[in-house]
């Protein structure tokens, strides 16, 4: 049975309709736009009735310039290995209080990875079991992936660099 | 560090004469974790009865420089992933923006490029199999082996003037051609490897002590493996046959023959057998590429991510401009987010990249397969004995620098 994009996205608007949206497809990948409240449902179809068994990836990323409840996104790469068909799974979640379903009763990878989205981002993940912080040290306040959070540190007093044309302004 | 967890453990079963229970710290620097990790192990005996892994000691926020550069300074920092194969990643990196911005490469490039990342491989390749003999108590391939990895470093230095940290090539080709002089340095290479590997395999793949202390060691199932994310050697070792070089052939990767050996055990011994029968199918790619090397260009004509011709920077205005233009990032780049992956010497690398247009990634993300896989580690040396632990970490061929990016 060869598998093709459009009839896992016509399988999925079968079973979820309503819950995602936004299918856009660009440089060989289909990016699906999914509800915060529907992602575990839609990967764990994904995962046991149209075998993606694998989660190639989880990341976050801060879009500071989108509306309030769009700031964070979490992106899921899925992957069908035997009929090689890729999906991306984009989740926006809202300024105040990022949180999303774990993945990890699913795939046992998402553990590290959503550990360094919360670390990076600060988006939580419930149903983590652990949900701590993974690279960076403990006592860390402050999520650096985020927009707001400088390269370096604004207030060095050891280091000037304004004469090589780098400023914390025009960076 | 304690793990309250090992600690009321010890608590409760502390009073039981016939248990030996202790907690042990395996690094952070520790001699045979060839990198920096800390494993806090909960012990019974010598029986490994709990694990905890530590990461990020040499962590250096590369997704955050990484949105402050200019996409053509962006390749020195992927060298120090995955420093072992560090050509891959410079070329996965390249291939990415390519990706990105539309740009055709000469077939000539690709070749090259199919050559440069299989000597990588086999350099991962062999520095991990062979330090797998040093854990398990055969230091004499080590030392072997690596005057393979010298003249690999060799052929580095010849086509692009760096060595461990290569920052090969650039984005639409490569900065030089393939000299002469290049290709009998390869070819002498190909030649001196393959005496070099099977003396190495004469000592190693049926020595009865090796043997006994990688057969059944630190095995892990296909579909545990798969649910852990595996990809690579280590996903191969277990007998699934995923290979990105096959399933998106990248770089002209479909126009040579060679086959994805698989394991079926998905142990130590089998990680060492699936990576040593890769190092000979990537001689047999390099020698195929070298046979039918095309004529033409190394580098694309797109003068807005290409450099010009130093000759030409110096003599002719419009040149000069371009060079500027590159080296400052002010060419266009599309909006849009690429996902690019490619065969790395350990696993699927992945770059996923937001772009919005500007001189610097909005976004990138580096999928790093070590990072990925090394959370199975716990799962794989429960029940084992300590010795185990060490040459299953070996054999995952973990790199501390791809997994702390």
């Amino acid at each position: 049975m060869a598998l093709n994009i459009q009839q896992v996205i016509d399988q999925l608007d079968s079973r979820f309709a309503g819950q995602f949206g936004n299918v856009e497809s660009s440089y060989g990948m289909t990016t699906i736009q999914v509800r915060k409240s529907a992602i575990f449902d839609i990967v764990k179809f994904l995962k046991e009735e149209l075998s993606f068994i694998l989660l190639t990836d989880v990341c976050g990323a801060h879009f500071p310039d989108n509306d309030l409840d769009m700031r964070f996104a979490a992106i899921y790469h899925l992957h069908n290995l035997v009929e090689n068909v890729r999906i991306r799974m984009r989740v926006f979640l809202p300024e105040e209080n990022p949180e999303v379903d774990s993945m990890t009763p699913l795939f046992e990878s998402a553990n590290w990875q959503e550990r360094e989205t919360y670390d990076f981002f600060g988006i939580r993940f419930i149903n983590h079991p652990n949900m701590t912080r993974i690279l960076n040290m403990d006592e860390m306040e402050v999520f650096p992936l985020r927009k707001e959070y400088p390269l370096e540190d604004a207030g060095r007093a050891d280091k000037d660099d304004r004469f090589f044309g780098r400023t914390i302004h025009n960076e | 560090m304690s793990v309250k967890r090992f600690d009321e453990y010890i608590a409760k079963h502390s009073k039981d004469p016939d248990r030996e229970l202790q907690v042990l710290n395996l690094g952070p620097t520790h001699p045979s974790t060839h990198g920096i990790f800390q494993n806090i192990l909960l012990m019974d005996g010598e029986t490994i009865l709990d694990s905890e892994p530590t990461v990020g000691y040499i962590h250096r926020a590369f997704e955050k420089l990484v949105e402050h550069r200019p996409y053509y300074q962006i390749t020195p920092i992927t060298d120090r992933l995955n420093y072992c194969s560090a050509p891959i990643n410079n070329i996965g990196w390249e291939m990415t923006v390519e990706k990105l911005a539309g740009i055709e490469i000469p077939k000539r490039a690709q070749y090259i490029r199919v050559i440069i990342m299989e000597l990588a491989r086999i350099t991962d390749h062999l520095i991990c199999n062979s330090i797998l003999g040093v854990d398990t108590g055969a230091f004499t391939g080590f030392l072997y082996v690596y005057q393979i990895r010298e003249k690999v470093y060799d052929v580095y230095e010849t086509i692009c003037g760096g060595r461990l940290t290569s920052n090969i090539g650039r984005i639409g080709g490569l900065e030089r051609d393939l000299i002469p002089e290049a290709i009998q340095k390869i070819k002498d290479l190909l030649e001196q490897s393959k005496k070099t590997f099977g003396e190495f395999e004469k000592l190693m793949n049926r020595n009865r002590i090796f043997m006994d202390r990688t057969i059944g060691v630190g095995a892990i199932s296909a579909e545990r493996a798969l649910n852990y994310g595996f990809t690579g050697p280590n996903l191969r070792a277990t007998g699934v046959d995923y290979d990105v070089r096959i399933n998106e052939p990248y770089s002209s990767y479909e126009d040579f023959k060679f086959n994805i050996p698989v394991g079926s055990a998905g142990d130590t011994y089998d990680r060492y057998c699936v990576r040593q029968a890769e190092i000979w199918e990537s001689i047999s790619i390099i020698e195929q590429a070298l046979k039918n090397l095309p004529d033409g260009d190394y580098a694309t004509s797109d003068s807005n991510f290409y450099l010009p011709k130093k000759q030409d920077v110096y003599t002719k205005m419009e040149a000069l401009i371009y060079h500027f233009k590159v080296v400052m990032g002010e060419s266009d780049v599309p909006v849009g987010e690429v996902y690019n992956c490619v065969e790395g010497g350990n696993g699927e690398l992945g770059f996923y990249l937001i772009s919005d247009g500007s001189r610097t990634p909005f976004r990138l993300h580096f999928r790093r397969p070590c990072f990925i896989y090394y959370q199975a580690y716990a799962e794989m040396i429960k029940g084992q004995m300590l010795s185990d632990a060490v040459a299953t970490l070996s054999s995952l061929n973990v790199i501390a620098g791809e997994l702390d990016a």
